[in-house]
């Protein structure tokens, strides 16, 4: 009661939040494992009602703060302090306990059950009697106002399959609910959504906030940072880089304090206005099995980026695995270079110089069991052999010299891809195409998951790759992303190419009229 | 030859040493020799098995195709009088195309390997003790195949013909395997079959081309296996033999997730379990628990080894927290 009556009294003026008792801090934590330091002495406090923006490259020490909120792990030193007890470290059971609710970047959701099941799964009203039969009209009735406080638009009875991400990430955030949680942590929650969907998610957010419960946001889209965050705290190496109050959040400011310097400059395409090369990759009224009934026209043209820019669901990923020949074209031609080509495999467009770097990285990208050169070597390896023998000297000689060329950042070429970053992972998966010819290069949203140094040397891989005469074709739903590394961008909606906006053309407003159908200013 | 499959050959060993300890007469030379034959024939069938569970799949028709083909054998060589080498081919080629056939069902029409293989394994079954009107396929009195005898059943210098067949299987296999692209392909596709194909592998024809390896390995092993018994009554024949292939791959460290396993585990797996068999023989287990004591085995097997990789990962995570500590301490 009291509690409410708090958050009810907050106005958010940065003097009145401080003198509030803190709900959870950490001082002087510190985690080793073994060979690493992953936490040294790092400290933060979070006050009911407040939103965090946790921010920092990947190996920051993100995910072992995060362990140890959750009781998965104990900290070597320091003191964990919620709702004022300090504790040493605290355990799953003691985590969820104090109010402390987690939504991952991956969804834990039950896809063949319904939204309230999943909701209360495990914890289920129990009808009287032997027999421990779900009480649905009692978990309906239970289910329903927590849906209200998400902003839901869809009812608890629908299958969790037939639900948007962003809809999925509301019945996260409404399970995080309903154990009466008081510190909501959402890790990555908006790199797979887009744009329109990502608003909706602030919303809640704020929503959250209006209830009093603290939010940590973890993300790597900093402008989303910049909106809904009252306070940024940045990790680098372990330790607190510092933090920013609500004035002082901006873009440059935490990029400076995650990297420890400025970078250099924003990633644009090069300023001079480039000569169009010829089309090489043309589609012609080509419809895909998400959409049949809507043909696409699309041409990428050699020495250029283009982006393909669009919501979730509106087609991009479909018509990358008709270009890559995963999927059939259900009518309409394709051509390279003019000529009209058939693709039955993935196999026939690896032989036309046809790649792509899929959108789900480790499960089809790369195999995380092969190592470096072995999968580097994959696509090629008729190349790598001698009278069909594998030869482990030619492999490791073609791995090596894309290690050096892309900076992979590994003890050795023989090292299991499942052991690197993200980042460095990604650029096994570029390695292993840039070791052959690459005619037509597809990349379904690169930078995903990658922290920013990594991602502006993959943005340069691009740059490059269209320099040497390569067509480059650029899935993104990062509007920053597609702004700045695009030579022209073509925009999706409901399967269809919407427009095309040329470099004078460009503006988030644009590419989001044309997302939702509509015509650019 | 990796730690796993040198804890095997400790174990095959270890065993043998009690064995011959408590009844000597394990290591008579006639002793050896069946059991090495033995090894021989299953051998061959397990290798087959292993191409398959390496992508992933599984094949549990060979048992009822040991008895499918080898009835066809017999009856091709004994009754319709064909020469034993035209029979030799036919029924490799009939492996082959029965593998093909399960091959393209299963990545072609997408069926589960499990689903197509055990409804091939009632139907040879079925279709064998129809050919042969329930009765059983023999050679007539004094009929002789002498040189295909002497391949298939015969010995050189005391050892068993079958048991050099498969040294030499098992050697062009294990190349195939560990050091050709079709085996790296193998074991791309085990590992992931998205990815192998997102990086332009025809996973169909080499998945449908390791269902074809299996068959005529199969195939071959039916011939074998007819002319060591020399007379076949389909309705039992080769029963379960699918399970002694599987269990084989298993205790050699395959797993049925595909994409893990060597040649040499899949080998010392079956060497293993026929000393098992000769175990139970020798000692006087009543022979209705042989299975028992194989299940048995194969249980402790997998146990000790998963439990094992878990105890070598805390090593080495305390190891390494030692060198920090000691670092820091120097520091």
């Amino acid at each position: 009661m009291a509690r409410r009556l708090l958050s009810g009294m907050m106005n958010y003026s940065d003097t009145s939040i401080s003198a509030i008792a803190p709900f959870l801090s950490l001082e002087n934590v510190r985690k080793t494992y073994p060979g690493v330091v992953a936490l040294d002495g790092f400290s933060m406090e979070v006050r009911p009602g407040e939103v965090i923006g946790l921010v920092g490259e990947n190996g920051a020490g993100k995910s072992t703060l995060m362990k140890i909120l959750g009781g998965v792990t104990t900290p070597d030193t320091g003191t964990i302090t919620v709702d004022g007890t300090a504790h040493k470290g605290l355990s799953v059971e003691g985590s969820l306990g104090s109010g402390i609710a987690f939504v991952h970047q991956e969804l834990n959701l039950f896809e063949n059950l319904d939204v309230a099941a999943n909701i209360f799964f495990g914890r289920e009203p129990l009808r009287a009697g032997p027999f421990k039969l779900v009480d649905r009209a009692r978990l309906r009735t239970m289910v329903a106002p927590l849906l209200k406080r998400v902003g839901a638009n869809f009812s608890a009875d629908t299958q969790v399959a037939d639900l948007s991400l962003a809809q999925q990430q509301m019945v996260e955030i409404a399970k995080a609910l309903s154990i009466k949680a008081r510190l909501v942590i959402l890790d990555e929650p908006t790199s797979s959504l887009p744009i329109a969907e990502t608003d909706k998610l602030l919303d809640v957010i704020k929503g959250l906030k209006a209830d009093g419960i603290s939010v940590i946001f973890i993300s790597h889209r900093l402008h989303e940072v910049e909106r809904v965050a009252d306070r940024v705290v940045v990790l680098r190496d372990g330790m607190l880089a510092g933090t920013l109050g609500k004035r002082d959040i901006n873009h440059d400011q935490m990029v400076k304090l995650m990297i420890g310097r400025m970078l250099k400059e924003r990633e644009k395409a090069s300023e001079a206005a480039r000569a169009p090369g010829a089309v090489a990759l043309a589609a012609k009224a080509v419809r895909t099995p998400a959409y049949p009934g809507r043909p696409v026209d699309l041409d990428v043209r050699r020495g250029e980026i283009l982006g393909l820019a669009g919501l979730v669901g509106s087609g991009r990923t479909e018509l990358a695995r008709v270009f890559f020949g995963i999927d059939g074209c259900l009518g309409g031609t394709l051509e390279l270079d003019g000529t009209p080509l058939a693709l039955a495999s993935a196999a026939d467009a690896v032989a036309h110089g046809i790649f792509l770097v899929p959108e789900d990285r480790k499960l089809t990208g790369i195999l995380l069991d092969l190592s470096i050169a072995q999968n580097i070597s994959l696509p090629n390896l008729p190349a790598h052999a001698k009278r069909s023998l594998v030869s482990a000297g030619a492999e490791t000689a073609t791995a090596e010299k894309q290690k050096k060329n892309l900076g992979i950042k590994a003890p050795s070429v023989q090292t299991r891809t499942g052991t690197l970053s993200g980042g460095n992972q990604q650029k096994v998966v570029l390695g292993k195409w840039l070791a052959m010819n690459p005619k037509v290069m597809i990349l379904d949203e690169p930078t995903r998951g990658i922290d920013i140094g990594a991602k502006a040397e993959i943005y340069g891989l691009m740059r490059a790759l269209a320099d040497a005469g390569v067509a480059v074709l650029m899935i993104s739903s990062d509007m920053e992303e597609v702004i700045g590394v695009s030579d022209r961008i073509a925009v999706m909606h409901e399967g269809q190419i919407s427009g095309i906006l040329d470099k004078e053309q460009f503006s988030q407003e644009n590419v989001l009229l044309l997302a939702v159908g509509k015509q650019p200013k | 030859m990796s730690k796993k499959d040198l804890g095997l050959l400790i174990l095959i060993l270890v065993v043998g040493a009690i064995v011959a300890i408590i009844n000597p007469r394990f290591l008579l030379p006639i002793n050896l020799a069946n059991t090495s034959n033995l090894i021989g024939l299953f051998g061959i069938l397990s290798i087959g098995q292993a191409f398959v569970i390496i992508t992933g799949g599984i094949e549990l028709s060979v048992g009822s195709l040991v008895a499918l083909l080898g009835t066809l054998f017999i009856d091709f060589i004994a009754v319709r009088e064909l020469d034993w080498p035209l029979a030799f081919v036919l029924i490799i080629a009939l492996g082959a195309i029965i593998g093909l056939v399960h091959g393209w069902l299963i990545t072609r029409l997408k069926l589960q390997p499990f689903v197509v293989t055990l409804c091939g394994l009632l139907i040879y079954r079925g279709v064998a003790r129809f050919y042969t009107a329930d009765g059983t396929a023999g050679f007539a009195f004094g009929q002789n195949f002498p040189e295909l005898e002497f391949l298939t059943a015969g010995r050189s210098w005391g050892v068993p013909n079958s048991f050099f067949a498969l040294i030499v299987i098992a050697i062009v296999m294990w190349v195939v395997l560990h050091r050709s692209v079709f085996g790296r392909y193998l074991y791309a596709i085990g590992k992931n079959e998205e990815a192998a194909k997102y990086s332009g592998i025809r996973t169909g024809r080499i998945v449908m081309a390791a269902y074809v390896i299996c068959g005529v390995l199969t195939a071959l092993s039916a011939i074998y296996f007819a002319m060591y018994t020399r007379s076949i009554s389909p309705a039992s024949h080769g029963q379960f033999y699918e399970l002694y292939a599987i269990a084989a791959a298993v205790l050699g460290g395959f797993s049925l997730r595909g994409g893990e396993g060597s040649l040499v585990g899949v080998i010392l797996g079956t060497v293993l379990l026929q000393e098992l068999q000769n175990l139970v023989n020798l000692l006087g287990i009543p022979s209705s628990l042989n299975f028992a004591v194989m299940g048995g085995v194969i249980l402790i097997g997998v146990l000790v080894d998963q439990q094992w990789g878990v105890f070598r990962a805390r090593r080495r995570m305390i190891d390494a927290s030692r060198k920090t500590v000691a670092g820091a301490a120097a520091e």
